[in-house]
């Protein structure tokens, strides 16, 4: 063979181009949950994506077609598992909304309080894990002590963690214990030092910053094209954001910033998180230093509210209502409403159909995760693998509200 | 503010597409309307491209079984963000020939939402760019959102609820 044509052929038409395939989970640590890309590589770079989503299906919407309304708010526990009384408490004011209940000014001040710490303890897991992603443990190390304090709160109202089941379609079961009053002071009281502390290690670190800016970038057109919501959107230059454009549960007494970012990357999306954080404890503490006293803690619901025990062994009523409540017979009337609150993700909307019965006729619940995470492959069109799993965290894609 | 936007939106909608609109209510102050099938896409389409509506944001769009269980229906939820506009569009159409125009060319987002409403209601999309099952097994057979399939098997003796009548 002569020398000449061991050389390299360097124009195109010579060499077939071959694109790998890589399969991208379904279990892959560094997605967080169950996903799969399968993705079409030139090198390290991504040629395309084809996700493929429904590995923990579970039939929410079936399952709610045969349930009582007061039995559904454990489905929506089972949403974005990591702002879950975000989910119960917007299901409840749903329901409300469709049997026209009132509730009282406190009961919406308490709801905030929790809502708040809710979404503080989502955008925290989502910050501390693009950290993560990005090569940075300590962060999320340091940062998730402060999930457990909010855990702990939300053990004192309701006795569990994860899976909350908090408040009932009126209101909130019992009145908050001191101790837990205690416990939130002092989170909103210590939490800002550390959130500064952990805005130190990442807001202006050189490394992060190179990593993350420019990393997976979405603009505002094509992110309302795609429906997106929440930080997601307003990362990318859109104010929008249901407690302000459509105030629920006494939101409108509140001053807020809604921030937004301007380039939709993925360094805007962890600022947006974290000023949200900011503005939470800022809401929490006006809910506090607000807070309605000689208010019941519940509306005057009695047919979706369990009476005290000792009423009903000694009153006929609250022994009707509380059989009824038990069996799940409380009838509501027909109708049709949609009901959106502000998620961790974005706006998360029920819309739901009664006729009338025991149980919803038609239950959607409108996912965030779900709506936006379509625009993945065109986000990571082009761009390195790496780049494409911090895409991901930042877009905080949730399995269980991915695919219901 | 509602009742307003009510009243211009059946003004447009019927200024336009005349016979389009088959019934309309407002309702815990949400605008509806249901649609004809025939005209949805160009009501949709109108309802985007107004200046004065610029319905430009999908919020949601899901399937829907009538309780005489001989029609399917899509339910569209549109918002106008900049002036808090928000409507319901529905648009039902017989069970046995589930077929209408795709909203993927107006809004891009409806994709996986259309995915998702053929795979629970086997509404058919036209003109979709890849209808297929999105949260379900690609092997399944059945859609599973209809009231035809009840949630647990009633051929089953081994769970007779008695009790509780269910």
């Amino acid at each position: 063979m002569s020398k000449k044509d061991n050389t390299i052929p360097d124009s195109e038409e010579t060499i077939e181009k071959e694109y790998s395939i890589l399969n991208l989970g379904p279990t892959h640590p560094a997605t967080h949950g169950i996903f799969q890309n399968v993705l079409k590589m030139d090198g390290e770079i991504i040629h395309e994506a084809e996700p493929t989503v429904g590995y923990i299906h579970r039939a929410f919407e079936k399952l709610a077609e045969r349930r009582p309304y007061n039995q559904i708010t454990p489905i929506t526990d089972r949403l974005n598992y990591c702002s879950s009384p975000i989910n119960n408490i917007g299901w409840h004011m749903t329901v409300e909304k469709l049997i026209g209940c009132k509730v009282p000014k406190r009961v919406d001040y308490m709801r905030i309080v929790i809502m708040e710490l809710a979404r503080i303890s989502d955008h925290l897991i989502c910050n501390s894990v693009i950290g993560v992603d990005t090569g940075a443990m300590t962060g999320f190390l340091y940062i998730f002590q402060w999930r457990e304090k909010i855990y702990d709160i939300y053990e004192g109202i309701c006795g569990a963690r994860l899976t909350t089941n908090i408040g009932r379609i009126g209101g909130f079961e019992r009145e908050w214990s001191k101790d837990t009053w205690d416990k939130i002071n002092s989170f909103v009281k210590e939490y800002p030092k550390a959130l500064n502390e952990f805005a130190n290690l990442l807001e202006r670190n050189k490394i992060f910053m190179d990593r993350t800016i420019n990393c997976g970038p979405i603009s505002a057109k094509m992110a309302l094209d795609y429906s997106f919501t929440g930080p997601n959107l307003r990362a990318a230059g859109v104010d929008y954001d249901v407690r302000v454009a459509t105030p629920y549960s006494s939101y409108e007494d509140f001053d807020f910033i809604i921030p937004v970012g301007t380039a939709g990357d993925t360094y805007d999306r962890f600022m947006v998180r974290q000023e949200e954080m900011r503005q939470s404890l800022k809401i929490i503490e006006q809910a506090i230093k607000n807070m309605p006293k000689d208010e019941p803690f519940h509306a005057d619901l009695p047919e979706f509210y369990l009476p005290p025990k000792e009423e009903v062994y000694n009153n006929m009523e609250a022994l009707i209502y509380h059989f009824k409540i038990v069996m799940g017979e409380t009838e509501v009337p027909k109708g049709e409403v949609y009901h959106a609150v502000e998620g961790g993700n974005g706006e998360l909307g029920f819309y739901l159909v009664s006729d009338g019965g025991r149980t919803p006729y038609r239950l959607h619940f409108r996912r965030p995760c779900f709506i936006y995470y379509q625009a993945y492959p065109e986000m990571v069109k082009g761009i390195m693998l790496s780049d494409a799993i911090i895409t991901m965290s930042s877009m905080n894609v949730i399995a269980g509200e991915l695919d219901a | 503010m509602n009742e307003e936007l009510f009243k211009k939106l059946a003004e447009k909608i019927s200024a336009k597409f005349p016979d389009a609109i088959e019934a309309s209510d407002i309702a815990y102050d949400f605008p509806a309307f249901t649609i004809k099938k025939e005209s949805i896409h160009d009501v949709l389409s109108l309802l985007k491209e107004d200046e004065e509506l610029n319905f430009h944001f999908l919020t949601d769009l899901t399937g829907f079984q009538t309780e005489d269980e001989k029609q399917l229906g899509v339910i569209y939820h549109l918002h106008n963000m900049m002036k808090n506009y928000r409507v319901r569009i529905r648009v039902f159409f017989d069970i046995n020939k589930p077929e209408i125009p795709t909203a993927t060319d107006i809004w891009p987002g409806a994709n996986w939402m259309e995915r998702e409403t053929f795979d629970f209601y086997g509404v058919r999309f036209k003109g979709h760019p890849k209808l297929k099952r999105i949260l379900n097994v690609d092997e399944m057979d059945i859609f599973p959102m209809r009231k035809e399939y009840p949630l647990e098997d009633q051929s089953r003796d081994d769970k007779s609820d008695k009790m509780f009548g269910r």
